[in-house]
């Protein structure tokens, strides 16, 4: 795999940001919190590392092309799918049905991926793995909250795996004019989604006033929203050099990435309240678990993906 | 002839990483802290991987010191399961039936004390496969208590490893698992047996509702 030229800048222009973030942070704490006590500078120094982790993993995989993506994706469907699962309701009887869902149906869809069985893999999940896991667990004949158990499981599927293998199925991807580039798709998603959250979290906090959902998510606020949505189509507008798109449609796919994003962000923190937790899990320090990480991504994923194949995408 | 320490070494990082990847274990440590101490674990019961996710949350230095209690007409059915319980976990195995035993096993675990080690315990004497939370304490733990009065007693409550790991069941589910440790307890001069088992079994489980409670 020869990363483009393309992927290089990009990757400057991340470290840059994540060197300015560091030193801000470093001054921050030098002024303000000498002693590092202070809940809110050190989450904010935790979060900045654990961002130099990701940018690094997510930079190594995408080096190794789609062996890499693929893997670091399915990784991450399993410790999503962990989190989820841990959560919801379940039984003995569904052991077996977990299991497959675990073993078999993640495995199978990026190995569907990896093949580049498009007819296979969309329907994969919604169609086979929606039927047969419900048989599955129908065989051990405990009925009790037996539509909860199956729902809730075939909806942690569809969260963590169908909708996050969409990411490194962006590689599969023919685009005229655009051959061997379709890595900067999963880099340019990635970028504008990421930053999308950072730039709401900013805007709220300069200027949020009204609340959006104030019993679900007190702190996403409009001006929050609009603030990071624009702002995050203004940097996807500026990166239109490393896709497929004109300016002005790297404008317009860029807010519709950032606003399921930010839906992604809202659905999730609807389940957490429902099942009585602040965070998914406790694996990256600063951000909770892999699944407070990846919403707004899991979100976006399948829509850019769409609006790329229907548009742009030759097969 | 230094095979051993070196495959028993190899098969504890297997084991170790195995249960991180499966669980994502975490130790919280809430009333007392990871310190080079003597002490006795005393953990609920639910599944044969329980003292193994005890184990793979201690630190290191820690971990080399604590042997878990076992019974050993189930670690000394196969060779590979003696080498694991003997060589990785350096287990205390006991006789569970009272009839054949040789050794005590209340001496069993005093002299593990008395040696430095800290133990790992399940006082509910056999696996909780039921909708109980916490099955009645056997003696056992107010025995040793009464035998090493001095030692700190520390309640330990393993969650949701039973659905990981259900018994019967051969493949687990991975799920995220919690260890908490909660402030220890020790036996009061006159404490009768059934108040004594009664306080440790509460102590049990109030760690498992401050795990449910919102």
């Amino acid at each position: 795999m020869t990363a483009p030229v393309e992927f290089a800048l990009l990757m400057l222009g991340v470290l840059g940001v994540l060197v300015l973030a560091s030193g801000v942070a470093a001054l921050l704490r030098a002024r303000v919190d000498p002693g590092g006590t202070d809940p809110v500078i050190e989450n904010l120094v935790a979060r900045i590392k654990a961002w130099w982790a990701m940018a690094a993993l997510l930079a190594i995989a995408m080096l190794f092309g789609r062996a890499g993506v693929v893997t670091l994706f399915g990784l991450l469907s399993f410790a999503a799918m962990r989190e989820f699962l841990t959560l919801t309701a379940k039984s003995r009887a569904d052991h077996h049905a977990l299991a497959t869902a675990f073993f078999i149906v993640l495995p199978m869809q990026y190995y569907l991926i990896w093949i580049d069985w498009y007819g296979l893999y969309s329907i994969f999940i919604p169609v086979y793995a929606f039927l047969f896991l419900p048989i599955i667990s129908a065989l051990r004949s405990d009925t009790q909250g037996f539509l909860t158990r199956v729902s809730e499981t075939q909806w942690g599927l569809m969260i963590c795996v169908f909708a996050a293998s969409h990411v490194p199925a962006l590689l599969t991807l023919q685009i005229p004019g655009y051959e061997d580039k379709s890595i900067l798709l999963i880099a340019f998603l990635v970028v504008v989604v990421q930053s999308s959250d950072v730039l709401q979290y900013v805007f709220g906090k300069l200027f949020g006033r009204h609340k959006i959902a104030p019993l679900l998510s007190p702190s996403k606020t409009w001006e929050g929203f609009l603030g990071g949505v624009f702002s995050a189509s203004l940097l996807g507008a500026a990166l239109w050099w490393m896709t497929p798109f004109a300016i002005w449609q790297a404008f317009v796919i860029s807010g519709v990435i950032a606003i399921m994003g930010f839906f992604g962000g809202l659905v999730m923190s609807a389940i957490k309240r429902d099942k009585g937790v602040k965070d998914w899990g406790h694996l990256i320090a600063g951000h909770g678990g892999f699944i407070d990480r990846l919403d707004s991504v899991v979100f976006s994923a399948p829509i850019f993906f769409h609006i790329v194949r229907y548009f742009w995408s030759s097969v | 002839m230094n095979a051993r320490p070196f495959l028993a070494g190899l098969m504890a990082m297997a084991i170790e990483l195995t249960a991180r990847l499966i669980t994502a274990v975490r130790g919280v440590w809430d009333g007392i802290e990871p310190v080079p101490e003597k002490r006795v674990y005393f953990a609920n019961h639910t599944s044969n991987g329980d003292f193994v996710l005890i184990w793979t949350v201690l630190p290191p230095h820690l971990r080399k010191r604590t042997r878990p209690v076992a019974a050993a007409d189930y670690w000394l059915t196969s060779k590979l399961r003696a080498f694991i319980g003997r060589a990785v976990f350096n287990a205390v195995l006991i006789d569970r039936n009272p009839e054949t035993r040789t050794d005590d096993p209340v001496t069993q675990m005093a002299v593990a004390l008395d040696e430095g080690q800290s133990l790992i315990l399940f006082p509910e004497g056999t696996r909780n496969t039921g909708d109980t939370p916490l099955l009645p304490f056997k003696s056992g733990l107010f025995h040793l208590a009464r035998a090493r009065p001095d030692i700190d007693l520390v309640p330990v409550w393993i969650e949701n490893l039973n659905r990981v790991m259900p018994k019967g069941e051969v493949i687990p589910i991975p799920l995220i698992c919690t260890v908490r440790f909660g402030a220890p307890l020790r036996i009061a001069a006159d404490e009768a047996k059934d108040a004594f088992l009664a306080r440790s079994h509460a102590a049990l489980l109030a760690l498992d509702e401050r795990e449910a409670a919102p």
